[in-house]
């Protein structure tokens, strides 16, 4: 099997997730959209690490891992803050800069 | 297009029939978890996602990685977005009204050109080799190949990581604090205020449901010795949730007919 099969595989989960980020309006979903990019990102690092031979990539790909647990703690107690005040999870109701 | 339509032909491999079964399955639960409605089907979906691409990293000789894709990523992270979902609300739907008008189809369009972009750019990546692949890289095994780059050449890295760790556990902690605006109440403040209140109706406390009621049920309010039901025996979250009966019901009428 041609090995960019990944690649392209990748690069689709990655559009999906981009359009995710910017169509969809609850604050937790756009969040899951930008876990899908991160991971597609993953595999095209696996992938380039196997295209290569040599283990760079999937060290590459472990320290994405861990920066997307650390994002997914911080965003997520963000959206809660957000939700105490705003009584909504919807990225459209944190508009006070608006008026 | 031929070009490949050929080479998938041509692909006998255990890894392709895993990748052809597995690719079109995550692609779709990806489509899917675009358009689902509830937040809690996109979630469930992500998961299939990130538990097909610890398949693919397995599958691509990267064993450790695809362990520690479904320990952090299924496990930990996803486990994370569900817990936040109940707190926030699992019922609250996306609201389908665009503010900006063409915003969907503007960022579709440009999605759609990102996709050229990214796809027409990685054909190239391999720049026509062929793969090396990793069983020289993974002679000594795939986690201690990893851990003897992890601990020399990308030590500082690690380093850096785990401050990194470190400051985002303390984030969360700063924002989930919230101070506490009014002291607490302890019952010392509570006996004040039943007794030094503007009346000494409650001192001896609120009557209990269905005290001197006809039914034994905590919606039903408690009878008060003229047969009048009592309101305040009744848990305010009951009546706030709107699962009370109206206590006017249950009333004693007069029986004065009976008795002449």
């Amino acid at each position: 099997m041609d090995i960019s099969n990944y690649l392209y595989l990748s690069a689709i989960l990655f559009t999906i997730g981009a359009i995710g980020v910017v169509v969809r309006r609850n604050a937790i979903v756009v969040f899951m959209c930008v876990e899908l990019m991160l991971n597609a990102a993953n595999l095209a690092f696996v992938t380039f690490s196997r295209i290569n031979g040599n283990l760079d990539g999937q060290v590459a790909s472990f320290f994405t891992m861990v920066v997307a647990a650390c994002e997914v703690v911080v965003g997520l107690a963000i959206i809660v803050t957000m939700y105490r005040s705003r009584r909504s999870a919807s990225v459209d109701d944190a508009s006070l800069l608006k008026r | 297009m031929l070009n490949f339509a050929l080479e998938v032909g041509k692909t006998h491999t255990p890894e392709a029939v895993l990748f052809w079964f597995l690719a079109p399955l995550a692609v779709l639960s990806a489509l899917g978890m675009l358009m689902a409605k509830k937040a809690v089907h996109s979630a469930l979906l992500l998961a299939w996602i990130m538990i097909s691409l610890a398949i693919f990293y397995i599958a691509e000789d990267a064993l450790f990685l695809g362990i520690v894709q479904v320990v952090v990523y299924t496990g930990a992270v996803m486990m994370l977005f569900l817990f936040i979902l109940m707190l926030v609300g699992v019922d609250t739907s996306d609201s389908l009204v665009e503010n900006i008008k063409g915003q969907r189809a503007a960022s579709i369009a440009a999605a759609i050109g990102l996709a050229g972009l990214l796809t027409s750019l990685i054909g190239r990546a391999n720049m026509g080799r062929s793969s090396v692949g990793l069983t020289g890289a993974n002679a000594n095994g795939n986690v201690q190949g990893l851990a003897e780059q992890l601990f020399t050449k990308y030590v500082w890295a690690f380093e850096v990581i785990s401050a990194l760790l470190i400051t985002a556990a303390l984030g969360a902690m700063v924002l989930a604090h919230s101070q506490r605006i009014r002291s607490r109440t302890i019952q010392r403040d509570q006996s004040i205020a039943r007794f030094r209140g503007t009346s000494l109706a409650q001192a001896a406390g609120l009557p209990g449901s269905g005290v001197y009621a006809r039914h034994n049920a905590v919606d039903v309010p408690a009878l008060l010795p003229d047969g009048t039901p009592a309101p305040t025996s009744i848990s305010a979250v009951l009546e706030a949730r709107g699962d009370m009966i109206e206590s006017g019901t249950f009333a004693l009428q007069p029986q004065e007919e009976e008795e002449n």
